[in-house]
């Protein structure tokens, strides 16, 4: 630790203003707060400070995917040797589906990183520690089989597009994670949907059709049961089959007061109540869908844990987040019963109310004004 | 006759080091008023160093508002004018003599003075300065009418002064300085007091004012609040507040017909030895309380509080408006992996450390800053500990951009930067925020002038 710490405060004159690796500043930085926690004092305002930064919130998050992400590892090899009607002990299966997104998520992180870093350079300004979740939840939420170059490309432009454009960190518009989902499954759609990529090198003769590709189809004969689906025995992306390790997250994303508990809530209401009113319709059998069905299939679960609750993409006032949320959960579910072309209407939902999410504020904080005047106007009288 | 208050936003920090209940005479020599702590202010001198002066005699004055004079406190001389960077005056330090000699503003009946009278003795005396208004927090202005007088007589600061020790037989001093308050407002005098710690006689039995009690964490003591739950302020209206020592100073004032800037400060802070009360003056040195009473050598010294003080030096001055001294360890260490550990005596309001397990554990805190600047990336945050019916981010942002017209509409005139301390320690980002805060009044206070 001593010599990790002269190490870097020898290395350091190189990149401040004036050393002859100054470029690569940012990297630096990066590099040497990742190790230590700066030694800045306060300078203005407040002498004291809260000990979380950014680095301890993101840090939460990543422990809050890690049991998703460790069982659909497992999920991704079980699967696998489940269509080829083989056998496996379980460190097999899960050394499968380790090896299948490893490289996912090493190319995720390189090509992310790198550009944020670039970018922090150009801009002159800290590395955001933004990327650190979303270099995660990008491999998580598309097929294992997926070609790593198109993976490369899904994340450049989010990456570029989906928030550096906008002005970096904290002022994107749309969740980047579910940019480079959506960048997938529009420029590449045969390989992120269909019954053909959900599981990992399946045999042809197995059908891989996600529970949500079934009930599109209206083919409810051989549907998974509730509890398989809750636990995540089916075929889909690594994080989002699994309900019960997403909730284990979501636990302590609520526990830590990370994640938002109106978002999160309010998506899992608006999905069920969406459900609800389908049932009372019931005009086809997807309707007829038991209503809790639709929380626990599909990536409604993960969309609603882990990519609603971004707290720069969602509504930013406290009564807002019941709109944003409740929206999300209800279109999702509207998406997925209406829309004949995409089967799982999450990912879209979430895109949707990103972009609605400011105008809802713009209301919630219209109304704070307009209460304000009158206050005003009574006095004035 | 009194209205309860529940504030429920909001948090105490718990910290080491808080005053034990004993006065001692600090028996400071020098003392000096700073220009600085009067917001727009551009002082003007009337002596030079080497003058002799009493208590009372003017040093200053404001440019702006020329009959805005600021007297010394004690008699004495002129030691030194301490400039800063482009000749901007810090300091006007004033050497005491002990003599204790004050110029005499003749003696008044409070019962029969009337307003006009009383303000322009004040001005006169120079004790004028220890009303401040809202918004803005400058000195009051003279020529306006406020709607209501608040005085707070709690804090809810970390290791807040206790004034019911302070103001402890006072009360005919304390009584006096409300009386005439409240002939300087059109509306009533407020006196706002903690409903569980405030027991002092000298606020339960003043008289001719309004007693409100206030419940809850910090920032329940602050003016801000009292003021938005009592009687909120709108657009173009103006209150003015003061403290019970300012109101003591006042009353003792008009009793007299000489200026006594007597005051009792707090020293406290987890380096403080033994942390105590002080006795002495306006302005007071320093150098007393701190010699030979500091553990460590790498301090920060405040003069205020932790959440709003200004920086200090070991043998600095007290700042006008400052009722105790803060020392808190400098943070200016690397922590090794600190952001991964599980963190059992790190302080955070979030549930993300596992000192959380703890509810009434005191810490012991640095001036670290625990982390880089970053972008706004957490929302939601701020308003678990900001009691007002206002948008603190989205304010924060109409004043990053300027936006007079929003930052009126979000309700900037409510609010002063010490209400935004708390979610300037809380936010992860670590923005400045108050001093951007600060930067939205004087915007304001410009273009509204």
């Amino acid at each position: 630790m001593k010599v990790l710490r002269n190490f870097l405060d020898k290395q350091k004159p190189h990149f401040e203003k004036g050393g002859k690796l100054e470029k690569l500043h940012a990297m630096f930085d990066s590099a040497e707060t990742l190790f230590f926690v700066p030694d800045k004092v306060t300078s203005s305002g407040a002498h004291i400070r809260d000990a979380i930064d950014m680095k301890r919130t993101m840090i939460t998050v990543f422990i809050a995917l890690i049991p998703a992400l460790l069982f659909g590892m497992w999920n991704i090899g079980y699967q696998h040797f489940l269509s080829h009607g083989e056998s496996a002990d379980f460190w097999t299966m899960f050394l499968y589906g380790f090896f299948k997104l490893l490289p996912i998520i090493i190319v995720t992180y390189g090509v992310g990183l790198g550009l944020e870093i670039l970018f922090a350079q150009i801009r002159n300004h800290e590395v955001n520690e933004g990327f650190f979740v979303s270099g995660l939840l990008i491999p998580m939420i598309v097929p294992a089989d997926i070609p790593l170059w198109q993976v490369a490309v899904a994340v450049a432009f989010a990456v570029v597009f989906g928030k550096e454009v906008f002005g970096g960190t904290g002022m994107n518009i749309v969740n980047p994670a579910l940019v480079a989902r959506a960048f997938l499954f529009f420029a590449y759609p045969s390989n992120i949907s269909g019954d053909k990529v959900w599981i990992s090198d399946k045999a042809d003769a197995f059908s891989g059709a996600t529970p949500l590709g079934d009930a599109l189809v209206g083919n409810f004969d051989n549907f998974p049961s509730a509890y398989d689906m809750f636990m995540g025995f089916i075929p889909g992306s690594a994080g989002e089959t699994s309900t019960l390790m997403i909730l284990i997250g979501a636990v302590l994303l609520l526990v830590t007061g990370i994640a938002n508990w109106r978002v999160m809530f309010t998506v899992f209401a608006g999905g069920y109540i969406m459900g609800l009113l389908f049932n009372l319709w019931g005009a086809n059998e997807y309707m007829l869908l038991p209503a809790h069905y639709h929380l626990i299939m599909g990536g409604f679960a993960f969309g609603a844990v882990f990519m609603a609750t971004d707290p720069v993409t969602a509504s930013q006032t406290n009564k807002g987040m019941y709109y944003y949320g409740f929206l999300i959960g209800l279109m999702a579910v509207l998406i997925r019963v209406f829309n004949p072309a995409y089967p799982e209407g999450m990912m879209l939902a979430i895109l949707l109310l990103n972009v609605f999410a400011p105008l809802i504020d713009h209301y919630v904080i219209e109304s704070n004004i307009k209460k304000r005047l009158k206050r005003l106007k009574v006095v004035s009288n | 006759m009194s209205t309860d208050y529940i504030i429920k936003k909001g948090h105490d920090i718990k910290l080491i080091g808080e005053a034990e209940k004993t006065i001692v005479d600090l028996n400071a020599k020098r003392f000096a008023l700073k220009p600085t702590d009067f917001i727009g202010c551009f002082p003007k001198m009337l002596v030079k160093e080497g003058d002799l002066v009493k208590a009372g005699t003017p040093l200053f004055y404001d440019k702006y508002r020329e009959n805005i004079k600021f007297t010394s406190p004690v008699s004495g001389e002129v030691k030194s004018l301490v400039r800063g960077a482009k000749r901007k005056l810090l300091e006007v330090i004033i050497e005491s003599d002990g003599k204790g000699e004050s110029v005499d503003f003749g003696n008044t009946d409070i019962g029969k003075i009337n307003k006009e009278e009383i303000i322009e003795k004040m001005l006169d005396s120079g004790i004028w300065p220890l009303i401040r208004q809202r918004p803005y927090s400058t000195i009051a202005d003279p020529t306006v009418l406020p709607k209501a007088i608040f005085v707070s007589a709690f804090s809810t600061v970390p290791l807040a002064p206790d004034f019911d020790l302070i103001v402890h037989g006072q009360g005919e001093a304390f009584q006096a300085g409300l009386d005439v308050l409240s002939k300087l407002t059109s509306g009533k005098v407020h006196l706002n007091i903690s409903a569980k710690n405030t027991v002092s006689k000298v606020f339960l039995n003043a008289k001719n004012v309004q007693i409100n009690k206030f419940s809850g964490p910090h920032p329940a003591g602050n003016v801000s609040v009292h003021v938005n739950r009592v009687d909120p302020l709108n657009k173009g209206e103006v209150i003015w507040y003061a403290g019970p020592q300012e109101v003591i100073s006042i009353g003792k004032f008009f009793l007299s017909g000489k200026i006594d800037s007597k005051r009792v400060f707090a020293f406290a802070g987890s380096e403080v030895n033994k942390p105590r009360y002080y006795k002495s003056y306006i302005g007071a040195c320093i150098t007393n309380m701190t010699s030979s009473n500091i553990n460590g050598d790498n301090s920060r010294f405040i003069s205020g509080n932790v959440l709003t003080g200004d920086i200090n030096y070991k043998d600095g001055f007290m700042g006008y408006y400052h009722n105790m001294t803060t020392v808190i360890p400098e943070g200016n260490y690397h922590e090794f992996f600190g952001w991964i550990l599980p963190g059992l005596n790190k302080f955070s309001v979030s549930g993300t450390f596992i000192s959380k397990l703890f509810k009434n554990k005191k810490y012991k805190l640095d001036t670290n800053l625990h982390g880089g600047e970053r972008a706004m990336v957490m929302t939601g945050k701020y308003e678990k500990v900001f009691p007002f019916d206002i948008y603190p981010m989205q304010l924060v942002k109409a004043i990053m951009v300027e936006d007079i017209d929003l930052m009126e509409q979000l309700g900037i005139y409510e609010i002063d930067e010490e209400d935004f301390a708390l979610c300037e320690v809380i936010d992860t980002s670590k923005t400045e925020l108050q001093k951007i805060v600060r930067q939205g009044l004087d915007l304001m206070r410009k273009e509204m002038s």
